[in-house]
Order: structure tokens, then sequence, then C-alpha cells
């Protein structure tokens, strides 16, 4: 039953030589055996490169080398991260079969704490969804109710963590693909601040948004494996070269007189009650171990879906135009008369429905004639919501919100109705506009599915959230798991 | 906010996509839906608003211009679906 555990308690048994990172691995994959045919949170297993990473980890152990906190530990990677000599493909036609040469920042910081990645995750196509219905391999299912979704784009990792697949996960979040698939799997899943994780090797979407961060079993692994991931890579010439704390010491169960704003936004329309509920009665348990809690507006917040809507596809268009059948990926077998026409052919049966569809709007909000009112105009309303989070940072050391506005909602139900499906982020959408940190953490269940709550904290203040978030979940003590 | 059918045709062809006549009709339809939402903030005032292209206030970036290894021919190549002698392979253009 290791595969329960989280990574402190994994760590110090390895450590004490209690057990072995052999048959900590092995007991994970065993769990695999016995669920994954339920949840389908894997794109692809690495099992034979996983026992020959534990069993050095063993040989290491055993000559008496220093432990760190991830060493030994079981990881899933999800699969828009390159990880070298293993298959990346985004959940995309047009990547299957490619096989990365070198691996991401991320993924290269993990395996020099050696870890032992069990395999990669399934997401929606390029991280584009809400649900991890837009997989060009089919969905992967919530382990608390096999018929609803288990959120996205990274809902393969937060179906993993929380059906004890992995021990931890890493995911990406560009709109609250990390949020609310952890929020809708009842697991703990952070935003960082934007820069503070490089973005290397991690196939872009919308690259002024896009952030890498962990998805766990509690918020102690949260910090454990931030404090892995996070720093300045000379490869990403965004990642921040910033002064990083040792986030474990945010770890302390102490929140009296820590000032959280509710911005009234993110409470009213659009918010199923029983998720409304749980994030009051997770405020008022705030209030009695002493934060002050006070509402607050951020009056253009409301704004944040739309200019969302122009950017990341606009980026994303951009971004995509890489995809061309030339250098790597997937090209058209049709004939073709030149190469316009093999690009168009490729990217057409390569690509999805919402990667089309969204290379098409960002296409159209870049076009000439367009540019101005819709990608100009979004860019003036990010600058307005940055200006609404700095004037609320000014007073708040914390906000605090529902992750998700419903619990994880059924198959199918929103795939046919892309506005709808995109009204799953409206709560997690503001934090990458403006760079700013997030995590996601169980507040209880509704209908026995999970709720999650948000709390947000100032750029680089990732200590603040930590904090209120331990603080909040030793005095909570979420301990339910899905039965699979 | 319609997006016409010729509209997408237009956008479809700079995004290099070639959709089918059913797509068409679906992403006129969609497209338009979305745009009238995510439209809604034309009617902001956003006068004398910086706009943010970027949530860190990042300039250039510089390096030396050092030389560095870097992926050999062979890696570089591993990925491409055709090639030839070294090289990659793309129809004929002339």
């Amino acid at each position: 039953m290791l595969h329960k555990l989280t990574v402190h308690e994994l760590h110090k048994k390895l450590k004490n030589r209690e057990i072995s990172a052999m048959e900590l691995c092995r007991d994970v994959f065993k769990r695999i055996e016995a669920v994954e045919s339920k949840v389908k949170a894997y794109l692809n297993l690495t099992e034979e490169t996983a026992l020959s990473a534990a069993n050095a980890v063993d040989e290491k152990i055993k000559l008496g080398e220093e432990v760190s906190f991830l060493t030994g530990i079981p990881a899933a990677i999800k699969d828009n991260m390159c990880t070298k000599g293993v298959e990346t493909t985004c959940a995309s036609k047009i990547l299957k079969n490619f096989v990365p040469v070198y691996s991401s920042t991320a993924v290269e910081k993990l395996f020099n704490e050696d870890i032992v990645m069990i395999g990669k995750t399934n997401m929606d196509e390029f991280a584009m969804g809400s649900s991890t219905e837009n997989s060009a391999f089919g969905p992967t299912l919530n382990p608390w109710n096999l018929k609803t979704v288990p959120g996205g784009s990274s809902g393969g990792s937060a179906a993993a963590v929380a059906a004890d697949e992995t021990i931890f996960a890493l995911g990406s979040d560009t709109g609250g693909s990390i949020r609310q698939p952890a929020s809708l799997c009842g697991v703990v899943g952070m935003k960082p601040t934007y820069g503070l994780v490089s973005r290397y090797g991690l196939v872009a979407f919308a690259s002024s948004l896009d952030q890498i961060g962990p998805i766990t079993k509690d918020v102690t692994d949260c910090a454990l494996v931030l404090n892995a991931i996070c720093g300045k890579d000379p490869m990403d010439s965004t990642s921040l070269d910033a002064k990083i704390p040792n986030y474990t010491k945010a770890l302390v169960s102490d929140v009296k007189g820590l000032k959280i704003g509710v911005p009234k936004e993110f409470m009213g329309e659009g918010i199923d009650p029983k998720v409304k509920r749980l994030t009051e009665d997770a405020l008022e348990l705030f209030e009695k171990m002493g934060a002050i809690i006070e509402e607050i507006s951020l009056p253009h917040v409301g704004q944040a879906l739309s200019a969302y809507y122009l950017i990341a596809p606009a980026e994303a268009s951009s971004n995509l135009a890489r995809f061309d059948g030339v250098r790597y990926g997937y090209r058209t077998k049709q004939k073709v008369e030149d190469m316009v026409d093999m690009y168009s052919k490729t990217r057409a049966e390569g690509f999805g429905n919402e990667v089309k569809r969204r290379i098409m709007l960002g296409t159209y909000a870049l076009s000439t004639g367009y540019y101005e009112a819709y990608y100009g105009q979004a860019q003036k309303v990010r600058t307005l919501i940055i200006n609404d989070f700095n004037k609320a940072f000014e007073k708040y050391d914390v906000l605090v919100s529902p992750t998700s506005p419903t619990v994880a909602f059924k198959l199918g139900e929103k795939f046919e109705d892309p506005l709808k499906m995109y009204m799953s982020d409206i709560c997690t959408i503001p934090v990458n506009l403006a760079g700013i940190p997030g995590i996601s953490i169980p507040c209880g269940l509704a209908d026995g599915l999970p709720v999650g709550l948000q709390i947000m904290g100032k750029t680089l203040d990732e200590t603040t959230i930590l904090r209120a978030a331990y603080a909040f979940e030793q005095e909570f003590g979420f301990k339910e798991k899905p039965i699979l | 906010m319609a997006i016409s059918k010729k509209e997408v045709e237009h956008v479809a062809l700079l995004a290099r996509l070639s959709l089918s006549e059913g797509e068409k009709e679906k992403f006129s339809k969609q497209l338009s839906q979305i745009l009238e939402h995510a439209g809604k903030i034309a009617e902001l005032n956003t006068e004398g608003v910086e706009p943010t292209s970027h949530a860190l206030p990042i300039k250039n970036v510089f390096r030396e211009d050092e030389e560095k290894t870097c992926l050999s021919q062979k890696e570089a190549l591993s990925n491409a679906p055709a090639k030839e002698d070294g090289m990659i392979k793309i129809p004929k253009i002339v």
C-alpha cells in the first residue's frame, strides 16, 4: 500500500531503509495494473526505465550517498514536457511517435534529484481544454466518478495522483490547467509565478501565460516539488532571476492576522451554490484560525475570460505554426500539389477540433483589420486586470475563491459547446493574465465530488499561499479518497 | 459579429488548415459565437491604458555569442518525416 503515501512519508521510509525504491516502484506499477484500465490517466508507461532507475537509486542508498527529498520517488509527467528518448505527443496526432532529443528543464531537474519517472500523462491536445476530452487518444476519467471528467488540461496528471497511480506529477497551467483538474480530482495543484519555473522543453501553447507546476497529494509535497523545479534557466530568457526561498519553511500552521480578500466577482453568477457554500465554510474556518476576511472587488476581472480567449489563441496560432510536417511530427500521406497544400493537409489531419478552433480564432484576432479591436484591446484589458490585482494586494496578503465554478461534470456534457467549456476557467484565468501564483487545495465534497479552494498570492510570494494552504489543510484535514 | 464562410476560408488559408465544408460551417457559427462574447471587451474604455504583452517587465535579454555544443545532424533529423542524404526532404517547390 506504499502507493497511498505522500512524498514526505516515503522519503522518510527510503532514508531509514524501511523500504527500497524498487519495492516502491513495483507497488505503484501494481496499483496502475489494478486501476489504470478504469482511469486511463497515462498515454505511455515507462516501466522498464523506471525499474532500472529505482535500482540505481537503491545502489546509491546502499553506498550511503545523500538522499534528496525526491530521490526514488515515482513521478508522472504531463505529455507536453519533452523527455529525452521517451515519446512526447501533447496528446496530438501531429506529434505521435515524436521522440525528443532533449529533456525539458523542469524534468531534467527532477532527474537530477533521482526521481523515478513512471510515465507520461494524458491531457487535452496541446493543453487546450478543461476536461481532457480533447486528447487525440481518448479521455481520462475522474477517479471519484468514472462518468465524469477529471478536468483539464492536466487531467491525466491530476487523475493519476488522485488514483494513487503515482506519488506526484507535473502539470502545466495556461488558464487553469493545473488548478482546475486538481480541484476536480481532490488533490493539490499549484501554478507558480510566471517565470519561476523554466519553460524550456515545454511544448508552447501561449508563451506569455504557460507555467509548469506540481500536482501533489498534500501541500508539503507541493513545496518539496516546487523547491526542485524552480530557478533561473539560461535556456528560457523569461525565467526569473529571483532569490528563491526554501518553500518547506513556509509550512507553518499559523494564519493569525493574515489578511484574506474575497473577490465578490468570483462568488457570484455562474458559481454552483454547493461550491459557493463550501468556499464560505472554508473562509469561516480561516476566520476561526485568526485570519481577517473581507470582501473585495476586482472590477475588470469579469472581462478576463474574453481577454484570455483572444490572447491565448493568438499566441497559440503563432506557436503552432511550427507543426508543418517538415522537421518533425506527422506529414500527410495524401498527394500534394505544393508546399502550402502539404502544410494545410498535414495540419488538417494532424490537429483535433479544439486546436483547429483556437488556431482559427487566434489567426482571425491577429489578422489585418482586427488586430487592434481584438488582440490590442485584450492586451489593454490585461493591464487593467493586473492593476486590479496590484491594488488588492496593497491591502491583502492573499485572495481566496473557488478554483472551479462547478464540481466535475459529466463526460460529453460541455464537449460540443466551446463557450460553456471555456467558462470552467473563469476563476483561474485572471491569475495567468496577471502572472501571479495560485494554488488549489481540496475543501470538501459536494455530492461525493471534490471541491477546490483557490488561494492567490502576490508575484513571487508562493511562501504566503503555501502557508495559508498548509494551515488550512492541517485544520480541515481532508482525508477522503476515491474508491476504485 | 458574424464570421462568414468566406472569412473562415480566408483565415483557414492564413492558418494553413484545409477545412471540410462541414468544418467551415461549424467554425463560422462557433467563431461568431465566441467572438460575440469576447468582443464585449471592445465596449470597455481603455483610453490611455498601456497594453501588456507579458506579465513580467522583461526587455531584451542578451547573452555572449559563444560557441556551444548543439544537436548533432543525426539528432536534428531523427524526427523528420522524410529525409535523404542527411537532409530533410520536402515536396518539389519549383
